[in-house]
């Protein structure tokens, strides 16, 4: 789409985790039956008074940290007055004019490209209950209903799909690393409205936009990009116009629709909560939570390449999951060899996760234990494949390396006396693989190798076993 | 949909706010209401001829803030209770007409 530039910005709902509603003292996150954790306030019975959760406001604020927004010392809660059975005081409470973090950016990577994303602002809110639409009603289930939201606001900064999904992609990786939110796309914790437009290239006014709404799938929202950017460049290359609306994606059919225009959707009537009184923050309290914030994704990444001089791709798969930076920091901490420690993390314990569908924090293997196992292999103790073999052991059952090879009986055959036994074993029963390798075949010699490592049934150090070998066929 | 009110216009359409509240208004009502809020807003807009260059806006009449908890959870109503005023209520969910969009 050269003839055409895209532009995307994102509105980004974040449930956070918290173990009370935004604005009553209901539990929060409930997946149980419905209508259980409910109270006046989050069913919107008349009179009912909100009462803010200050975690919530901690932890929106921090995300605000994170990014580098200014954090509003003060803010306030405004109505944003609509009608539909989701939000039954006929409004949602919000922060329109005063919001709590203003600004900020995330750093993204896409295509090798290294761009800022900058943010216009955070702001906190409460999310509204669960419809069920059925044959002739909908049925409402209120125990999502005042879930403490916080909704982060980009520029449209953005220029292609991948670049909002390696926003998104970021932006999760911090929530995650930082316990805003467990950020798990399947149970809603991470909305998203999608706005784009396109302009000529070589033009630099924005498009008309166009606003996907609530998205809650990665691919989704990659697919409905690509599919709404070429709509929106081929309805403008065929000589049409386009109009401000909202659409929806049709995940099915793989193409946007225009939502049916919802008369007045957009006069929300905004005004200040009476029921709420402004938002106080002195900077002491802001700056004690900034010391809360963990070390995030990317400085981490960063460091990882600098202190353990790790390629950038294992910094990458490493830091992509806190738990498992951690597990690598741990067993790197009681190694000498990080780049072993990576590989062992990176390869063998992140496939034996997979397979059995754990987390690292189930595994049984001690980031000593895999440290201890790295200085097995390096003192040549034990060779790769018995390394593996005590890996799995350790996996299962846990405990230590040196115990297990003692009791598998895996060490190596580093004794020179047994491993010339094992090399004469070899030539004599392959003697015409012996006269090749002595006719120059120099690849003959690994199959020598492979027998004396049967008949040392897989313990000889093979480096040694070639140097036998080469020593006895005249080389 | 185009704004018919702002903060800065002198005239509120009525019809306008109605709809916006779902309110049906004969045309009896609406001329009525129609003279009522320009009565209002113009009282109101007496306002604007004020000297206040030497007030410091506010936006609270109180001087409460941070109406805040900690976060710790409490039992709210039980299901029964939540229900018990509900028009129609069915698989232990409130039961509204069918809403689309
Ligand atoms: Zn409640």
């Amino acid at each position: 789409m050269s003839d055409y530039i895209p532009s995307i910005g994102l509105e980004v709902h974040v449930q956070l985790k918290t173990r009370t509603k935004m604005f009553c003292a209901c539990p929060a996150h409930e997946e149980g039956e419905p209508n259980t954790t409910v109270c006046p306030v989050c069913i919107g019975l008349p009179g009912a008074l909100p009462v803010m959760n200050r975690e919530a406001i901690r932890k929106t604020v921090k995300v605000g940290l994170m990014i580098g927004s200014r954090i509003s010392l003060r803010s306030m809660f405004d109505r944003k007055n609509y009608f539909y059975p989701d939000m039954p005081k006929n409004y949602q409470i919000t922060q329109q004019a005063a919001p709590l973090c203003i600004g900020g950016a995330v750093e993204i990577e896409a295509g090798g490209q290294r761009k800022t994303i900058r943010v216009n602002h955070i702001h906190q809110e409460e999310d509204a209950a669960k419809i069920t639409h059925m044959e002739t009603t909908s049925e409402i289930d209120f125990n999502r209903a005042s879930t403490p939201l916080m909704e982060l606001v980009t520029e449209p900064d953005m220029s292609s799909p991948d670049e909002a999904i390696a926003f998104l992609t970021a932006l999760k990786e911090m929530l995650i690393y930082a316990g805003i939110s467990d950020c798990n796309l399947e149970l809603g914790h991470m909305r998203c409205d999608v706005n784009s437009s396109v302009r000529p290239s070589g033009t630099d006014k924005l498009g008309v936009k166009c606003e996907i709404k609530n998205m809650n799938t990665f691919k989704g929202i990659h697919r409905a990009l690509e599919y709404e950017l070429e709509r929106q460049a081929e309805t403008l290359r065929k000589g049409g116009t386009l109009v401000q609306e909202t659409r929806r994606w049709d995940d099915e059919a793989g193409i946007t629709l225009p939502m049916r225009s919802k008369e007045y959707a957009h006069d929300y009537r905004y005004f200040p909560e009476p029921d709420l009184p402004p938002v106080v923050l002195d900077a002491a309290t802001v700056e004690a939570w900034r010391a809360e914030l963990p070390e995030l994704p990317a400085v981490r990444r960063a460091r990882f390449v600098k202190d353990y001089g790790l390629p950038e791709y294992d910094a990458g798969v490493l830091t992509a999951d806190k738990a498992i930076s951690e597990y690598f920091e741990a067993a790197a901490k009681k190694s000498k060899n990080f780049k072993a420690v990576s590989n062992w993390v990176m390869g063998e314990l992140l496939r034996a996760l997979g397979e059995k569908g754990q987390g690292i924090a189930d595994a049984k293997i001690s980031p000593e234990a895999l440290a201890a196992l790295v200085a097995l292999v390096d003192a040549r103790t034990i060779n790769m494949p018995a390394a593996k073999d005590v890996f799995q052991v350790l996996f299962e059952n846990g405990g230590d390396p040196a115990a297990i090879v003692k009791e598998k009986g895996l060490a190596q055959v580093s004794d020179a006396g047994a491993i010339d036994g094992f090399a004469e074993q070899a030539i004599a029963a392959n003697e015409k693989v012996a006269a090749e390798y002595r006719g120059g075949k120099e690849a003959a010699l690994m199959f020598l190798v492979g027998q004396v490592m049967k008949l040392s049934r897989g313990k000889a150090n093979p480096q040694l076993a070639a140097d036998a070998l080469r020593r006895k066929l005249g080389k | 949909m185009a704004m018919k009110f702002s903060e800065n216009a002198d005239r509120m359409d009525v019809r306008y706010v109605a709809g916006l509240a779902r309110m049906a208004l004969s045309d009896e009502e609406a001329a009525r209401l129609q003279g009522q809020l320009d009565d209002i807003l113009a009282f109101v807009g007496e306002l604007k001829t004020l000297d206040v260059s030497g007030v410091e806006a506010t936006d609270v009449a109180t001087e409460a803030r941070n109406a805040w908890r900690e976060d710790e959870p409490a039992a709210g109503l039980g299901r029964d209770t939540a229900l018990a005023n509900a028009p129609l209520a069915r698989h232990g969910q409130f039961v509204v007409p069918k809403v689309i969009e």
